[in-house]
């Protein structure tokens, strides 16, 4: 996209995106609000920085590919598309509902500029792998570039280690793959569910370049994103590690939120955090009361 | 002639491996369309995969003993644009990667062909685990999935052309032992379409894969015992060519289907379900019996599961005479 917008502004939108999440939540009545709620610095990264896409041409040729493999954080990528100008903001109310462009995991035959259809995990990872090989090897296109945004929980998945297998065999240079690691899973904490560490030590012996960065930090999302660009002979990993929840303090690194939906107080609890920037800053008019 | 289903060709048949058509389907398709690549889960001989690779190495990637990456990798490929051909055992692909089929492919709507090779109990000595009997079953009950079992090696070779131009997920299933060919290059294919091999009154024989190969035989030995049967063969199980079939059992008033698969579920299942709501008819089911298979040769599995012409004609002869035709002007 532009490109052209501040870290500043790139904040701002992040904060944009988190409402925008809040309020469709507690519109739809469930869904998952601690995961959708991390990703939204990573997202404003993605959707206002490092993806080369056209929201008027969701299918244009030259496009990035984004592929979100978590499927249940997809409030943070619809949000993230309405703000980037795919559809309407006022339909980010619908999701969930019935006949909604917006399912409550990401259908691709609904949605223009959806590239995959997920929930179930472990399978993204394949999916990026595929167009990332068809790109390197059958197009033989050196512009185009495969994103996948991961959880960590997922990574549990047999699928997940097979794809990275593949993608470590074929040096698939043009996939970038990004770990939302924040720890959580729905059982509880995943070093206690199924330890993932030694994480980055798993990704190097599968032959992969691996970025670790603060997930919030959108200036070094960006920074690692170019890094994993520049790799040219074999795939990268940026292992972004985030605060599940980040920007609510009561839904702050509490797994219960994976889940689960806010209510009104709630989300108009959460709404005033995140327009006063956590009480930093007074916010007339912000129409919280 | 389109099929041979002369005295000759049903006591001294031409014999092949029905995966032997896809393997030079597959090459074909892939000389007159470049957007075709194969995938294969380290069984690419078996399942006769390597002709494509040997003829267009540049479009074949190996995947590794990988069923569940095998079919999302190919996921990824068809939304790239390419038409990805998957090829296992049909024990693996579908048996174990059936979630990601349904989600990545059947869901996401991709054009990708899963091939699930030496499927049935003729995969002999190497016991229950390997004969894949429930991919049926599992890849019909898909939305937008269609499901092609081809009767074999000359329609296989039809049938993996077909579903290489259909633009749809689509499931091929294979045989691995030889068995008897008996359609021609003229017989006609065309997927979702049923064809009635002969014409009789008395008994509809709906068959499916090389089940109806024994259902022609079995008919020409019918005929000596008096009893008249129409044969049916049904490559596409879906869609199902309701048309043919409901006007050939509107005719004859009594069913039996034959199948190498569960008939729970499977493709007497398929039928059991046509018939009760738009035609209920007595229906008899051939095929295994809510049970696995176990190791043997091929034909001695075949003969003890009652799937040869010999051991089906007295049951289908029974049938006929305990059934009283149903519903002629139902």
């Amino acid at each position: 996209m532009s490109g052209q917008l501040t870290i500043t502004q790139l904040e701002q939108k992040a904060n944009d995106i988190r409402e925008d999440i809040i309020r469709m939540l507690e519109a739809a009545g469930s869904g998952h609000s601690a995961g959708s709620l991390g990703l939204a610095d990573i997202f404003a990264a993605l959707y206002f920085n490092i993806l080369n896409l056209d929201p008027k041409n969701p299918d244009w040729e030259d496009r990035d590919i984004m592929l979100l493999s978590n499927g249940h954080t997809i409030p943070v990528q619809y949000a993230a598309m309405a703000e980037a100008g795919y559809f309407d903001k006022e339909e980010l109310l619908t999701l969930r509902k019935l006949g909604s462009r917006l399912q409550g995991h990401p259908e691709r035959e609904r949605l223009p500029g959806l590239e995959n259809t997920s929930g179930p995990l472990g399978s993204g990872l394949s999916q990026a792998s595929g167009y990332a090989y068809s790109l390197q090897y059958l197009d033989h296109i050196k512009h185009r570039f495969v994103y996948v945004v991961m959880g960590d929980g997922e990574l549990d998945e047999g699928n997940i280690w097979e794809a990275a297998m593949f993608a470590g065999k074929y040096k698939l240079s043009q996939l970038i793959a990004i770990i939302d690691r924040n720890n959580i899973q729905i059982d509880g904490s995943t070093e206690d569910v199924m330890p993932l560490e030694d994480l980055r030590g798993k990704w190097e012996a599968f032959g992969w370049h691996v970025i670790e960065v603060d997930g919030h930090n959108i200036e070094s999302v960006i920074d690692a994103a170019s890094m994993a660009r520049a790799i040219t002979n074999r795939p990268s990993v940026i292992i972004a590690h985030t605060i599940p929840g980040k920007g609510v303090d009561f839904m702050e690194y509490d797994y219960k939120w994976h889940g689960i939906a806010p209510n009104s107080d709630q989300a108009k609890e959460a709404l005033k955090k995140l327009r006063t920037l956590d009480g930093k800053i007074t916010f007339e008019g912000a129409g919280v009361e | 002639m389109s099929y041979q289903i002369d005295h000759n060709a049903l006591t001294n048949p031409k014999l092949e491996p029905i995966r032997a058509g896809f393997g030079r389907g597959l090459k074909a398709a892939g000389a007159t369309n470049d957007k075709i690549v194969a995938l294969c889960a380290d069984l690419t001989e078996s399942t006769q995969m390597h002709l494509f690779r040997d003829e267009f190495p540049d479009r074949f990637i190996e995947i590794g003993i990988a069923e569940q990456n095998l079919v999302t990798v190919a996921s990824g490929l068809a939304r790239a644009g390419k038409t990805p051909f998957v090829s296992s055992y049909a024990a693996f692909s579908p048996g174990r990667n059936w979630e990601q089929i349904r989600t990545t492919i059947a869901l996401n709507n991709q054009p990708v062909k899963v091939i699930g090779s030496h499927a049935g109990v003729s995969v002999g000595p190497d016991g229950a685990t390997h004969q894949m009997l429930e991919d049926i079953a599992l890849m019909r009950v898909l939305p937008n999935m269609v499901v092609i079992v081809p009767g074999d090696s000359v329609e296989a070779e039809k049938a993996t052309r077909a579903i290489a131009e259909n633009g749809q997920p689509s499931y091929l299933r294979l045989a691995r032992e030889k068995s008897p060919v008996f359609s021609t290059e003229e017989s006609p294919f065309e997927i979702g379409t049923a064809y009635v091999l002969r014409e009789g009154h008395d008994v509809s024989l709906l068959g499916t894969g090389a089940m109806s190969y024994q259902l022609l035989k079995a008919a020409s030995l019918l005929a000596e015992m008096g009893v008249d049967a129409e044969v049916v063969h049904v490559p596409t199980v879906k869609p199902l060519d309701e048309s043919v079939i409901l006007a050939s059992v509107r005719k004859t008033g009594r069913v039996v289907t034959a199948e190498e698969a569960q008939i729970k579920g499977g493709f007497g299942g398929a039928i059991a379900e046509l018939l009760s709501e738009q035609l209920p008819t007595p229906l008899k089911r051939i095929g295994m019996q809510d049970r696995f298979g176990e190791s043997g040769a091929p034909n001695e599995l075949l003969d003890y599961f009652g799937l040869t012409a010999e051991k089906m004609i007295d049951n289908i002869a029974k049938f006929v005479r305990d059934t009283p035709q149903y519903h002629r002007e139902y």
